[in-house]
Formats: structure tokens, sequence, C-alpha cells
């Protein structure tokens, strides 16, 4: 049933390993896999679900329910990486939307029937559609930078980064601006069908993503940019527009991210909402098996290094390990998938030892 | 002349293999000092492997590099530099950021007091420069100058570390006339003082301007040495390319093919007028006809390569028209060349024309998914079907149509790539040395199709260094040489030899 | 020099920064007292010992963003050091010193030897410093050795005010950092390395002990710096000098360093930590514009430079482009 896509992007090389040891998503499957397994071993009443209330309760729908965030930027960061860029501003774009929203939101009381209830300041439509604007606008200012100017893109995304932050800041002036608008809070922590809303909504932007991939050419053509940019411009393909829509796409699912964690704690917190983002985003990409270089993606790898992540968050906490531990785990993972995809490394695993290597993909 | 002069270079007997390729075979050299010795061959011929061996990069498999009478095994180019063999390169190997005098003595400063010492070094340059009769001020990064000065000055780094032998590889290439005039003016200097010159090139002009001494390489071998006053240039051309034998390409059915009209009669598709850029190509005129075959014969470096990226918008000319179906057009992309109609198959497969990661079909249906559009892609089935078609009639040896194009042999890829602009079914296709790499089987298959395609109407630019090829499928032949577009001529006005002499000739004949 | 020249830009730093203390000298009496601008000195004094570092990263080319981090983990170390294990001050400092040299030797080596980007090593390395600020202590831990007070509450008089000893050693280390940038080969290399580093190679310089040093240095700087700041709040805490490394890096390029390596003066790092700092005074001196504003300007800051660069860049290829 594996599409010839799926099947293009596994090793052609003959090997002894069976060909789904070296399917591009074994490895990330396989580190989610020891993770749940350490969960199973060690805490107890961790694959332990029950329905309380119609809603499904556990572990499980936690760790989903809060890397919901986290995989809506990782999705935007894979398509930015795959053609060699960077996006550090996201945590920027986060606080951005989330404190747009909650502004126009906010909710005033007022009485109905004698009951009090709370009213939006703005139609909650409106309100997401002013976030989603300001996240587009983020998003298509990086893209702007990177594709029209020719700036780095760790460069063009560190001015975000620095003043992106600040203008939710000022707009909140540093203060948590919380939401009592109860419609608002279904976004993040409402419940469908038993299940976490915020999971259907990253379903949803997974496949129409995947779909977008598969079905348009755009796909293709972000992968080619990526792997080779003279020969894609020599084919014909825009380039520049290319780059700009995955920046404006970044920016796009760092605002429904932001959305999501401001409804998620009810209110808009400028100077900790998405802080370190960034990080996260790009871990999961690398877990996922996208290269930092640029050109082959996984979206599926990305969701599936997001699920990493939240489920090493989880499983230390759940070990009683300070949660300091992740920030240091982390950065280890970083250090070593990183060095593992370098050529050097992959080089001097060759030297040392080279009849194994004659199995691996050059 | 009472003792035989010393060379202060020697290879003797130098062979170096890749896997499966034999690149240098017994080559042997002799440099003597003050000396102009300029190295020549085509493509492959071996001359940038001998380099680097000379300078370290590589290690010989065999034979002995001599310097001064000692044998030496430099391991990198730092230990070339540190014996006395230096190297100035195309692209100058320095620091543009860093001023004139900076880039001659970084590494090797002059000191006071445990700190630079910034006057003197800036003196030193400022007398190092001028020896070489260039008077600028060496304190302006080196950025601010333009190439033909750069080179300059990596000379004059090289001069100061007491180089024994100065390599030049090939540092004329971008260079315009006033500037290739000054470079000589500087290595006729140094010849006077006596050092030892191996300078590499292909430009047939520069070399007899220049030039004491002339060794020919060819496949890989040492085709011969010669004093330049004793080689004419047409002997010279011969030489690099090889006797004219023909006998390689089997005669095939199409040797001669069937015009459906008279040559004169077939409808104009392009023309070009003063199509030119500094540095890449002297403004020439172009016509391509609908069902004809214009071939670019020349050696490498004549500007064919050029000339066909400003033709597909690749290049921004500098000036000049370009006329399509009687409107004139101007190209600032490859993408409105492609929506004009026109393909363009590129010599370098590697850098500008497989995408490595991808698959066979993604590779081939490049171009023409790019003209549809983003948002309308390419149905799977027909993109399976059309790879599928186009792996049969090409030939292609791939595993599957989902295979790796990186995984094909460079026949195959380059296959796969003409394929991706015969899918777009352009009304000009350009082909850049489409059959380089190439075994004789594939070649033939390839130009046969190529042909076949001809004859439907397709206009086709052809460019190939195999000058037996050119004449055999061209209707029409533009020989160019040194940048500038020679003659013009019908099929069966020239054959091999002729061909060498127009190339050979030079402005005599225009 | 011509406005093409990319030092042109410093200039234009300088006379920003003239700008801003001319508009608060004349908008906010007693603005241009000596004393506010010795504090403009002793309140970041910290941030331009980071500053000095992060120029040589960035003029080779580079980039450190764990440089806010090991500030925070050097105070950390030196708390824990001084609070729970007693040892002498001086001691503290030097294996403060040697470890921030040695986080960031470690760094370089990675990047030189994996040939990995800069931004991933250092923001990786950003992550692991603070996971180990916090592994040390949650809470912040007060230092109360009487060297390190002393040193807090010191003022050395200069021309009828007073600055820290903090911004003193600031000022000290800048000018070697300046020594060693245009007199030196080592100062040359980082700068040869930033224009072309395989031009460097072939000419012969060692770019890989270069670059390691560089690392080591803006390590070891990070390190100075958060043992100032350790003197400035007298405590070492995870929670201290988040974002300074976004700081550091804007005043670098403000001070007209490029971000793309080669150019800039490390002096550069005076002058644009001093228009961040004006920034800052001026905003409190008004009062009624948040401080928030801090970032924004500096953000827009920093876009204007970069753009400006970049369009510089653009005009010069095209010249040089035959």
């Amino acid at each position: 049933m594996s599409s010839p896509a799926a099947a293009a992007r596994a090793p052609i090389n003959p090997s002894k390993v069976p060909m789904s040891v070296r399917h591009p998503l074994f490895r990330p499957l396989a580190a989610l896999a020891i993770l749940l397994l350490i969960d199973l071993l060690m805490v107890p009443g961790f694959f332990h679900l029950e329905i309380k209330d119609g809603h499904l309760y556990g572990s499980l729908i936690d760790i989903a329910n809060r890397a919901a965030p986290l995989v809506l930027a990782a999705l935007g960061m894979t398509l930015v990486i795959a053609t060699r860029g960077i996006d550090i501003s996201v945590g920027a774009t986060v606080a951005i939307s989330g404190t747009v929203a909650a502004m126009l939101i906010g909710g005033t009381m007022v009485m109905q029937d004698g009951v009090p209830e709370y009213v939006a300041n703005t139609p909650m439509v409106w309100a997401l559609c002013a976030a989603m604007g300001a996240a587009l606008l983020c998003g298509a200012w990086n893209g702007l930078l990177v594709a029209g100017l020719g700036l780095q893109p760790i460069v063009a995304t560190l001015i975000l980064m620095v003043a992106g932050r600040g203008l939710a800041q000022l707009l909140t002036d540093g203060q948590i601006v919380t939401v009592y608008y109860k419609p608002f809070f279904f976004i993040g922590s409402g419940y469908l069908f038993g299940l976490p809303f915020s999971i259907y909504i990253v379903a949803a932007v997974f496949v129409v993503t995947a779909l977008l991939m598969r079905k348009t050419a755009l796909g293709l053509f972000i992968q080619s940019v990526g792997i080779n940019p003279v020969a894609a411009r020599l084919a014909g393909l825009k380039t520049a527009v290319l780059i700009f829509f995955v920046y404006v796409f970044c920016g796009a699912c760092a605002g429904v991210a932001g959305l999501m964690i401001t409804s998620n704690i009810k209110s808009a917190d400028a100077n900790n909402a998405g802080l370190l983002l960034e990080l996260d985003a790009i871990l999961a990409v690398t877990l996922g098996g996208t290269s930092l270089a640029g050109g082959k993606f996984s979206l599926a790898g990305s969701v599936i290094g997001a699920l990493i992540i939240q489920t090493l968050t989880y499983t230390i906490y759940s070990l009683g390990l300070p949660p300091e531990v992740n920030m240091v785990v982390k950065s280890v993972v970083v250090f070593l998938v990183c060095v593992s995809q370098s050529a050097e490394f992959k080089n001097m695993w060759r030297r040392a030892f080279p009849a194994r290597a004659k199995g691996d993909a050059s | 002349m009472s003792t035989v002069p010393v060379p202060v270079l020697e290879l003797r007997g130098i062979s170096k293999a890749f896997t499966g390729v034999q690149a240098l075979s017994g080559v042997s050299l002799k440099l003597y000092p003050g000396e102009v010795h300029t190295l020549m061959g085509q493509n492959g011929a071996g001359k940038s492997t001998l380099i680097k061996v000379l300078t370290g990069v590589y290690a010989p498999d065999q034979g002995q590099i001599l310097l001064g009478g000692q044998a030496i095994h430099p391991a990198s180019t730092l230990d070339a530099q540190n014996l006395g063999i230096s190297t100035v390169y195309q692209e100058v190997n320095l620091c543009p950021n860093l001023s004139v005098a900076e880039n001659i003595f970084i590494g090797r400063y002059p000191r006071k007091l445990g700190g630079i010492d910034w006057r003197g070094m800036r003196g030193q340059a400022a007398t190092l420069m001028e020896r070489m009769q260039v008077r600028i001020d060496v304190t302006q990064p080196l950025a601010h100058y333009p190439l033909a000065i750069q080179q300059m000055v990596a000379i004059s780094r090289a001069l100061l570390v007491s180089a024994k032998v100065l390599i030049l590889d090939e540092p004329t290439s971008s260079l315009d006339e006033k500037e290739v005039a000054l470079l000589f003016s500087v290595l006729r200097g140094l010849r006077e003082q006596g050092m030892a010159i191996l300078f590499v090139t292909h430009f047939l002009d520069q070399t007899y301007a220049i030039s004491d001494r002339i060794t020919v390489m060819r496949n890989g071998e040492r085709e011969g040495e010669y004093a330049c006053s004793e080689l004419s240039r047409l002997e010279l051309v011969n030489k690099m390319v090889g006797a004219p034998s023909g006998s390689e390409v089997p005669a095939s059915a199409s040797a001669s093919p069937e015009r459906s009209a008279a040559p004169s009669k077939l409808s104009t598709f392009l023309r070009a007028v003063g199509l030119g850029r500094k540095g890449a190509l002297t403004p020439m005129d172009i016509e391509l006809r609908e069902g004809e075959l214009l071939g670019l014969a020349g050696l490498l470096g004549s500007g064919r390569t050029e000339a066909a990226r400003l033709l597909f918008g690749a290049d921004k000319a500098d000036g000049g028209t370009i006329t399509i179906d009687g409107k004139e057009r101007s190209f600032a992309s490859p993408r409105d060349a492609i929506a004009a109609g026109i393909g363009f198959c590129s010599e370098d497969r590697k850098h500008e024309g497989a995408i490595l990661d991808l698959s066979v079909r993604e590779n081939l249906i490049l171009a023409l998914q790019a003209r549809t559009g983003i948002l309308r892609a390419i149905p799977l089935k027909r993109q399976q079907q059309l790879a599928e078609q186009y792996v049969k009639a090409l030939g292609i040896k791939a595993a599957s149509i989902e295979t790796p194009i990186g995984s094909l042999s460079g026949g195959n890829q380059q296959k796969v790539l003409l394929a991706r602009w015969l899918v777009t079914e352009p009304r000009l296709l350009i082909l850049d040395e489409p059959t380089r790499g190439i075994d004789v089987r594939a070649k033939q298959e390839i130009m046969d199709y190529v042909s076949a395609l001809c004859r439907k109407g397709m206009s086709i630019l052809f460019i190939s260094s195999e000058l037996p090829e050119v004449l055999r499928v061209s209707d029409r032949i533009v020989v160019m040489r040194d940048r500038k577009a020679g003659g013009e001529y019908p099929r069966g006005a020239l054959d091999e030899t002729s061909v060498l002499q127009v190339i050979a000739a030079g402005d005599a004949h225009e | 020099m011509s406005a093409r020249s990319p030092y042109f830009t410093s200039l234009v730093t300088v006379a920003l920064l003239a700008v801003l203390l001319g508009a608060g000298g004349f908008a906010y009496p007693g603005f241009l007292s000596e004393q506010v601008l010795f504090n403009l000195l002793i309140d970041n004094a910290f941030l331009l010992v980071i500053a000095v570092g992060m120029s040589f990263v960035i003029i080779s080319g580079g980039i450190d963003l764990s440089v806010g981090s090991v500030l925070a983990l050097t105070t950390m170390i030196s708390a824990w050091l001084l609070q729970s294990w007693h040892w002498p001050p001086l001691a503290v400092i030097v294996v403060a010193l040697a470890l921030g040299a040695g986080f960031g030797a470690a760094m370089g080596a990675m990047i030189h030897y994996f040939k990995l980007q800069p931004f991933i090593v250092t923001l990786a390395g950003m992550f692991l410093a603070r996971g180990l600020c916090y592994l040390i202590s949650i809470n912040s831990i007060t230092i109360e050795d009487p060297m390190f007070v002393a040193v807090s509450q010191a003022q050395l008089p200069l021309f009828g005010g007073f600055i820290s000893p903090g911004a003193l050693i600031a000022l000290i280390t800048l000018a070697v950092a300046v020594y060693v940038a245009h007199c030196t080969p080592f100062g040359r290399a980082i700068y040869a390395v930033g224009g072309n580093e395989q031009s460097a190679l072939m000419m012969g310089l060692r770019v890989g002990r270069t670059k390691v040093l560089i690392y080591a240095f803006s390590g070891f700087c990070a390190a100075l710096g958060g043992v100032l700041f350790s003197f400035y709040m007298l405590s070492g805490y995870g929670l201290h000098a988040q974002g300074t490394e976004l700081d550091a890096i804007a005043a670098v390029v403000i001070g007209g360093t490029l971000l793309s390596g080669g150019y800039g003066y490390v002096a550069g790092a005076l002058s644009g930590v001093l228009v961040l700092g004006a920034i800052q005074t001026l905003i409190a001196f008004d009062g009624t514009l948040s401080s928030w504003w801090t970032k924004i300007v500096i953000g827009g800051l920093l876009f204007v430079f970069c753009v400006v660069q970049r369009l510089m860049a653009i005009g010069a290829a095209k010249k040089a482009a035959i």
C-alpha cells in the first residue's frame, strides 16, 4: 500500500536490513516507542484511559493535547527548513496572535436574566481573523526579507524574534490579559466526541498540509528548491514565490498555535507564551528525519518528533525528575542528532566500520 | 648556452587513476626557469588533475615530482606552497574584505614590538605591486579592485613566498582584453627575472601571445611538447582534438537525413541580434529555424555555453535583442524562455540539472510541472506514463522510475534530464554537451532521437566539443572561438580538417 | 571612506549615538550629566563584555546564541561555589572563567570539525547551559561573600562622577579585544575567516584553531559578563539574562558589524551597547512610554541596519559583476 512517493524516499542500495527498518520514519517511531516503553514500565497507570463526563481522559490524551501547539509549529517549521531556511520568530508570532485574540475578545460581564455572562468585546470570528491576520503578516514579513531581499533566514527571523515579542508585550503592557469568553476556550480546552478539540485542529491542519503537498506540485517544488536551488530555477520554478510561501505558512501555523495556547490557559501572556518554542519546533523537525540542510521533508516525521518531545517532558515529570532535566536532555539530543546527520560523522563512521557501511545508503 | 639548462620542476611518468577512470598515464613535463610553459588540452584531457597532483591535492599513483632536482611529495596546497610551488587560480583565493596589503602578507606579517608592523607592511606591499607596474592604494579592501588587479595581488603573494614555480590555472577566463594584456606584461616581467611559469589555458590567441613552450594533453596522456614558434595553430588544434577519425561513431542510418524542405525555406523561430555579455561573450547574431539543427562548434571556453545561457535567460544579456516569431522578447529568467517554448539541457548536470534525491519520475516531469503551475499537479498516473514512455524511448537504465536519480550512472542521468525538456515539447531545444560522458551506443541513441525530433519541426541548438558529432548531425554550423562567433557554414561545407582550420585561423579568416 | 565602504555603518552608529544623547539632553534636564552617561556604562558593563566576545564570533562569520545562558550559568556556579562550598572568591572567578571558555571551545570544536551550523549548535548550547543552571538550583542563590559585596558597592571616582569596577573591567576587555583584533595575526585571521573561509584555509591560516579559539573567547566573555553580573546583582539565578544574546547581537550589528561576517570594528560593540543603553534611558526618562518600546525600537534598528547592509552588499556585487 506504500505510495510511490514513500517508496521513493527509501534508499535503494541493497542491504541485508529489511526495507521496513530502512524506512525514514523508523527511527523516530522507534524513539517514541522506547519512551512509551519506559513510561509503561516506570509510570503506573500510564496507558490507562477512562471516560468521564463523556470525555476521554488519560496520560496519552494529555500528551496529545499539550503537544498540539508544538505539532503545529513543527509542521510550519518543516517546510521552512526544507527550503534550507529557518524561522526563529515562531515564538514571537505565537505571542502576537494570542495577544491580539485575547485583547479583542476579552470578555465583559453582562447580566442576562439575572445570571452573569461574558460577552466578547469583538465577535469571536473577527477576533480570530484579526489574530490570524497578524500571524500571516508576521510570516509575510519574514518571507519578504528572505525571498525578496535575500537576507539570511537566521538574520531575517531574528529581527521579528526581537521586535515581535516586544510588540506583544507593548500591546498588553506586560500584563497578562485574561479572556473570559467561554466559547473561546473551546479551541484549547474543548472536547468533541470525547477527544480534545485541539487534536482535531492539528489533524485538520496536518491533513490539509499533506494534501496540499501531494495533490499540488508544492511538495515537489519545495523539495527541489531545498535540494538544488540552481537546477530548480533553470527548470522554471518560481523559487522566490515558493520561499515566500513557506514563511507565510509557518507564520499561519504559529498563529493557530498561539490561539490554542491562549485558549488553553485562558489568557495571553506576552512574556512567556511560545517562549523557546522555536528550539522545540526545530528539534521536532530534526528528530522527524528532515535534514537541516533542506530538501526532502517528512510531515509525519515532524509530528512524531513533536510527540517525542512532549512524551519526554511528561516522562521526566512523571519520574519525579526536576523539569529542568528536560532542557538538558533536549540539548543533548539536538547535539547527537546534528552530529549524526553531519557528513563528517558519516565519513568517520565509514572509516571505522567499513564492512557495515557498505550496506548503508551513502 | 654553454651548459644544459636544468629544469626547476620536472614531472616523470605521473599516473593517477580514480575508480574506473585513468585520469593521467605516464605524464612527463619539464619546466625551466625564465620561461612561460603553457599546458593545453580539451575537457577531460587531465590538465586540472595534473595541476592538483603538482599542488599536493592528489598523490600520484606512480611517478615522481622533482623540484630543483629533489623529489618532493607535497601533501597539501600549503605544503606545495612552502616548497616553492605557488598557484594562482581563476577564482582568486584571497579574502575580499581584507586590504590588498594584508592579503599579500597574511600569515607572514612583518612584526614590530609584538604586534603587526602596519606601516612596514604597507610599504612592502606597495613596492611589490609597483614591481608589477601596478600602482594602487594597498590599504583599500581587495573587493574594491577588479578581478585582474586581484590576480596581481595573488601573484604578489605567491612571489613573497619566494616561489620557484608559479602556476596560473585558467587565470584569464573572466578577464577582458585590456586586463589580459596587463597580466601578460606582468608575466613577461617575471619571466625576465627568471621565474618558471606554468600557464594553463584554453584560449588559442593567448597561448600564442605569451608562451615559450607548449605541452598538449589529450585523454590523460601527454600528447607532446613543442616550442611555440615551431607549432602552427592548426597543428595545435589538431593535436588537442586528436586525428580526425570519426571511426568511434558507428555509421547509422540517419547519417544523411532527408530534408523535407530546403534549408532556406524553413521559417525562423528565433533571431538574436547583438547578444552579448561582458566577460562572457562578444556580441553575436544567431538565427534558429524550425526543423533545423544548428551546431555550435568550438573548443572548450569558446563561448558556446555562454551564448546558450543568454538565449535561455539563465544569464542577463548586456544588450541585443531576441525576436521570436517576429515579436521581440526579453527573458528576465528561465521561466520566460520556457514560456516562449525554449528548453535548455545544461552541460553541468550535477549542479544545474539533476535534483539528486528526487526520483527519475520527479526529475523528468519537473519542468513540465513548473510550466503547468503550482496548483495543478500532473496526475500521478500521467507522470508515470510519461516517465515510462521516455525511459523506453531513450533507453534509460534504472531499477524503476522511482529510483533516486543520484543512483543512476552519468549517462542515464543525462538521458533523464534530456527527457525533462523533451516532455515540455519545446519549439527550441538547446542541448549543451548532451553526450558528454556517455558510452558510444547511448550517444547514438540520443542523437538519433534528437535528429528525428528535428525532422518533425523542432528547432535544435546543439553544442558539443566532439567535432565529428557536430559535423555529422548539424544542418548548419556556427564556429566559435575565444568567445566570439566565427563563420556560419551549411551542412557539407566543412569537414573535420577544415573546421579545425577555421577554429585555428582566428581573425585572419573573418 | 566612501559610502560604499562597509565601515560606513560604524560611523552612522556613532552619529546615531550623538543624536540620541543630544535629543535626550534637549528634552530632559539633567540627561547630559556625567553620572547619567557613566551609569550607561555601569548598568551595561556585562552587556559590553558579552558584545565584545560576540563581535569576534560575528566577524568570523558565525553566531553565538548561548552567551546569555552561559552568563546565567556562571552566576549560578559562582553563587553555589561561594555559598554552599565556601570557596575563596578568586578561585571561584577563575573556575567560572575557565568553564565559560571550555564551554565555548567545545561548541567551536563541534562547529568546525563536524561542519555544523553555528546557530543550531549554540542554540542547543543555550538550552544546555540554562538547564544546567536550573539543575543546580531552581531558586536564586544570594551571594554574601564579602569580596563580592565590596566590589558591588565600590565606586571608582572619575571626572567628578564615578564608575563601577565592572565598568572598568569591561572597558579593559574592550581595549584588549581591539588590540587583538587589529594588531595581532590571530585577530586578522578572524577577519580572514569571516571574509572567505575557504581562501583563508588555502592561504595557510589555521582555520580550525582560530574558530575554536573564537568561540572559546566568546564563552570566556560570557563568563566574565556573568562575573560582572554577579557583582551587580549579588545573586545566581537561572532566570538571569534572558534574551541577552539577542541584545548582544543587536549591539554588535548596530555597532556596524555585518552579520554575514568579515566587516566591522570591535569598538563598534561599545557604540552599539551605548546606543541600546541610551534608548533604554531615554524611555525611562520619558516615563510615559512603557519599557516594551525598547525591544521594538531595538528590533527596528536591527532591521534598518540589516537591510541597509544587505542593500549595500547587493549594490557592491552589481558593481563588481563583469
